[in-house]
């Protein structure tokens, strides 16, 4: 049965043993040891190896493909193209708009057109040199603006108009009337260039075929469950018959969270041969992968009172989708939805676009459509905290959303903790003595987020568990969890662990963890969204919360006393009121299974259901919103540009740290993240008629070493969520959002220049000075936002309208 | 890479300890002999072009980029990998301190972190914040932020040198 978050059981070990304790991971040795296996250490006997070749052509259709040549090479034991994998998928029902090898046409240079599987990957390679593909150009757009500016041709022939995929028309109240009460009205445009994730892993998968019709795929996946079920549908084969194993990620952040092509074309090529099959991304074709951050053009009006209350909002944003949907629709929601929960927006209209382009497509990193919207609204906030003459912190705690409340846009938020975030960094950094007056050349900044610990709906909607768990007792005393999650470094493996052990009063290291793997676990929906620690948490929590009842009531007649009085700790089984009465842990099991039989029990978890019932309600609620604030500490160079951040001070509200090292490792490793986003991480495109990436190598895309990394003071605010287990919510994406706005903030207080997009680069901060030097406005960022023929809005009565959650009828004339 | 169709040259080295023998394709760089010949699939990659530190293993105990190294360089030399850390069943220090503090997450970049930081140890016993940002200036990782990892290397240098010490209350609980 699903857990509610009604049915919590509220009888706790008042003293936890494992919750919050910074204890090592269950993997770390293997990892230290470089045991753990990720995909592409596996290899198989006859093993073949698999190349793709891409497309040279940013948009062109393929009038033909030769493999004749490919074929007879010694070595080559099979070539597919488009015409052998027909079916399209995609990880969004309302986006199937990809082939693993395309059909008619390419829609990006680094598309894959062809597969080849041959004995060594160097036969594989001079494979690809001998198909020859004939490509009749079209007209390719580098960018949301000029998929804007042109409807035709059409890179795909779905979508909302011409080159947009997705048009979005939300609001909540009349927001132009709730903007024109404000004693100050301000308008903004940013923009926020598009990065990639960047894992140290290259995407690997390996295949193989058993003649009795059984396929096995081990892949760096974060969405075993979503790989299995595109599996399927291409395939055509029973989901019976297909086992996919997510093989531990050597890093995610999302990039590795869709099905793949290179999944299915391994897939294809093991049925055919009948032999595994291996791909290894090159580290140039991960590039290719991408489905990292949409560069996105922000336009933000709002309307404040004197004090800094927001009388209400209006906010636009465009989105470059690159060439496929991806998880493109929900990110667009998401550049509207979470404006909300942070400040109180008593009426808001968002209006968003994606586009489609001629690059690689673009999906969910870390933060997922958000980070754009709050480096917009974190600015934007500044600037009007100083044309009103108030200092940014006051101006923010004097608005938050209070905890336990519904926003205009029908997001229920529970526990709130950003006043404390707040307060922690102000104090921590010595926010009062520096801001506005460090010398010229330094400066501080502020900034604030939220974040979702999971989403509320699944991508499929469906009344089933978004997460499950089985655990197995054995009469050994150890104990086995099985759960469909995905540790991508993260640590869920060690959540499991951690969980089950704190209920069952045992060692964490004396529990076996089986996850990621179709055929032994339960479904987990996948590591993306933050939702692991939240939802298979819960799913641990309740099936050890059973086996702990089962155990306790035959240890309670063993033991001759009240079920109620039975406890579990240092790994034994005993009277509340005499400790000495008990047994070890593993005899509780055996007194329970000559009893009952095989101890093993069940959990799982849904999330509560969401308020909004409008469309596009989907997107924005959350069992748990984490929050953080952070302000950065900058030295930036009037003669060069250049910024360097020396500290940045964090405060997260996670609810409640179910290993605070490894929280804090989250912690720090968003701020990394953000502060590359922040200062040099950028998709750069040669925006000529070839849309050719510039600089698909981990040196030409920088990211920051170790010289470039600020120091970081981190501090937990815990504030546990009723929803979350033992209150924990979310840490690895929040973190990362407040880093590009503060680090913006604080470039204007430490030279007086407005940079409103991101990268905050060098060039950006001296045009800026020397515009200002001049008597110009010293700011770089977007002059304008395009038209975009918007829909009709939806219109959604607030709840202190009367509304309901619902949109209300459209009238039609 | 699979290597049916090519011939092959034997040579000696020693790694981790013990002299080994193995026969590879004249072209293949030390990581793919490491990993494809030799088992050794600790050592990891990132981009095969020297830019981004994954694959350092140690060459006669220096740090060097496992896919810039050909095999056959390597003859009568000595090269340590991470499966080498670890002896008799004890974790080797560097790699009890990174478990404990988290230095490592995806695990992905960790060898060559490990290793990079024994390197510097070896002669740096007492290493400052900033010189073990340079030293490890040429690996890349991606989740850590790096923070963690230059806690464990300090942590690990200091019982290294005998001092009884733990990791502060900071780093593990937070300010």
């Amino acid at each position: 049965m699903a857990r509610k978050s009604s049915d919590r059981p509220t009888a706790r070990p008042p003293d936890r043993r494992i919750i919050g304790k910074a204890l090592r991971k269950v993997d770390a040795v293997a990892k230290v040891t470089g045991t753990t296996k990720f995909a592409d250490d596996l290899a198989f006997p006859r093993m073949l190896y698999c190349k793709l070749l891409r497309s040279t052509q940013p948009h062109a259709r393929i009038v033909s493909i030769d493999t004749s040549a490919a074929r007879t090479l010694d070595g080559v034991q099979a070539v597919l193209t488009g015409q052998d994998v027909p079916i399209p998928f995609g990880i969004l029902p309302v986006s199937q708009d990809e082939h693993a090898l395309c059909l008619d046409k390419v829609r990006f240079i680094g598309d894959p057109v062809a597969a080849v599987a041959a004995t060594s990957e160097e036969t594989a390679t001079a494979a690809l040199d001998l198909i020859k593909v004939a490509y009749e150009p079209l007209r390719s757009f580098d960018s949301a603006e000029a998929a804007v500016a042109n409807p035709e041709p059409r890179i795909h022939d779905y979508g909302d108009s011409g080159n947009l995929h997705k048009l979005i028309d939300l609001e909540f109240g009349d927001a132009d009337a709730g903007i024109a009460e404000g004693d100050l009205v301000r308008e903004d445009l940013f923009f926020f260039e598009g990065s990639t994730h960047l894992p140290m892993e290259q995407h690997a998968a390996v295949a193989q075929w058993s003649p009795d019709g059984k396929l096995t795929l081990w892949s760096s996946t974060q969405t075993p469950h979503y790989v299995h079920r595109a599996l399927a549908k291409v395939l055509g084969l029973p989901a019976a018959r297909i086992r996919v194993i997510a093989t531990p990620n050597g890093g995610g952040f999302g990039g590795k969270s869709d099905p793949f092509n290179h999944e299915i074309a391994v897939a294809k090529l093991a049925m055919l041969t009948g032999r595994a099959v291996k791909i290894t991304l090159t580290r140039e074709e991960v590039f290719y992968c991408h489905r990292g951050r949409h560069p996105t053009l922000m336009w933000v009006r709002t309307g404040a009172k004197k004090n800094g209350a927001i009388t209400g909002m209006h906010f636009r944003s465009l989105l470059d989708g690159g060439a496929y949907g991806s998880y493109g629709v929900a990110s667009t929601y998401y550049t509207g939805a979470l404006q909300t929960v942070t400040y109180n927006i008593p009426r808001y209209h968002f209006q968003g676009a994606r586009a489609f382009t001629n690059k690689a497509p673009c999906g969910p990193k870390r933060g997922h459509g958000t980070p754009q919207p709050r480096f917009a609204l974190e600015v934007h906030v500044d600037k009007i905290a100083e044309q009103l003459g108030i200092d940014p912190a006051e101006l923010r705690l004097t608005t938050l959303v209070p905890p336990n409340s519904l926003t205009a846009n029908y997001l229920r938020v529970g526990s709130m903790g950003l006043g404390r975030c707040i307060e922690k960094v102000i104090e921590g950094s010595g926010w009062k003595r520096k801001f506005r007056k460090l010398p010229n050349g330094r400066g501080v900044g502020l900034a604030c987020s939220s974040y979702i610990s999971g989403a509320g709906l699944p991508i499929y909607w469906n009344n089933m568990p978004h997460s499950g768990v089985q655990l197995k007792c054995d009469r050994g005393g150890g104990v086995t969890v099985f759960c469909g999650s995905t540790d991508i470094g993260q640590g869920s493996d060690s959540i499991l662990a951690y969980i089950v052990a704190e209920v069952l009063g045992i060692d964490p290291f004396d529990i076996a963890v089986v996850t990621a793997d179709t055929d032994l676990t339960p479904v987990d929906l996948g590591s993306y969204s933050s939702r692991v620690t939240l939802m298979s948490g819960n799913a641990a929590l309740q099936a050890a919360e059973r086996a702990r009842q089962i155990l306790a009531l035959h240890a309670a007649k063993k033991l001759e006393i009240p079920a109620e009085r039975v406890t579990f700790a240092d790994g034994r089984v005993f009277d509340s009121e005499d400790r000495k009465k008990g047994m070890p842990f593993a005899d509780a099991v055996q007194v329970a299974e000559a009893a009952e039989g095989t101890v093993g029990t069940v959990g799982s978890y849904t999330p509560p259901k969401s308020a909004g019932r409008y469309r596009g309600a989907g997107v924005g609620p959350s069992p748990a919103y984490s929050y953080s604030a952070c302000v950065a500490e900058v030295d930036v160079d009037p003669e060069t540009g250049i910024v360097r951040v020396p500290t940045i001070w964090i405060a997260h509200d996670v609810g409640r740290s179910i290993n605070s090292a490894a929280v804090i490792g989250q912690v720090e490793g968003s701020i990394y993240m953000g502060l590359g986003e922040a200062l040099m991480e950028e998709m750069a495109y040669r925006g000529d008629r070839n849309v050719v990436h510039k600089i698909p190598s981990l040196l030409e895309y920088k990211s920051p070493t170790t010289l470039e990394m600020c120091d970081v003071v981190t501090y937990l605010v815990e504030d546990p969520d009723p929803n979350g287990p033992f209150g924990a919510k979310e840490v690895g994406q929040g973190p990362l959002l407040p880093v590009m706005p503060a680090v913006a903030n604080a470039v204007y207080d430490a030279v007086g220049v407005r940079i409103d997009e991101v990268p905050i680069t060098p060039e950006k901060v001296l045009k800026a000075i020397r515009r200002k030097a001049k008597g110009e406005e010293g700011r770089v960022g977007p002059e304008a936002f395009p038209d975009i023929p918007w829909p009709e809005p939806t219109r959604v009565p607030t709840p202190w309208e009367g509304g309901d959650g619902k949109a209300v009828e459209r009238v039609r004339a | 890479m699979a290597t049916s169709n090519e011939s092959k040259t034997k040579i000696g080295l020693t790694i981790n300890g013990e002299g080994t023998e193995v026969a590879f394709a004249s072209h293949k760089t030390l990581l793919e002999v490491l990993r494809e010949d030799l088992g050794l699939t600790g050592t990891k990659h990132g981009c095969e072009l020297g830019e981004c530190g994954t694959c350092t293993v140690l060459l006669d105990g220096t740090p060097v980029l496992s896919c810039l190294v050909l095999g056959l360089a390597c003859a009568g030399r000595d090269v340590r990998t991470v499966e080498g850390m670890a002896s008799a069943g004890k974790l080797h220090p560097l790699q009890e301190t990174f478990a404990d503090l988290g230095a490592a997450q995806c695990g992905y970049c960790t060898p060559a972190f490990l290793l990079t930081a024994e390197a510097l140890l070896a002669t740096n016993p007492k290493p400052t914040r900033d010189e073990i940002k340079d030293a490890l200036a040429g690996n890349l990782c991606r989740c850590t932020g790096y923070i963690k990892i230059y806690e464990a290397v300090e942590l690990a240098a200091a019982r290294m040198r005998g001092e009884s010490a733990e990791p502060t209350r900071e780093s593990l609980y937070g300010a």
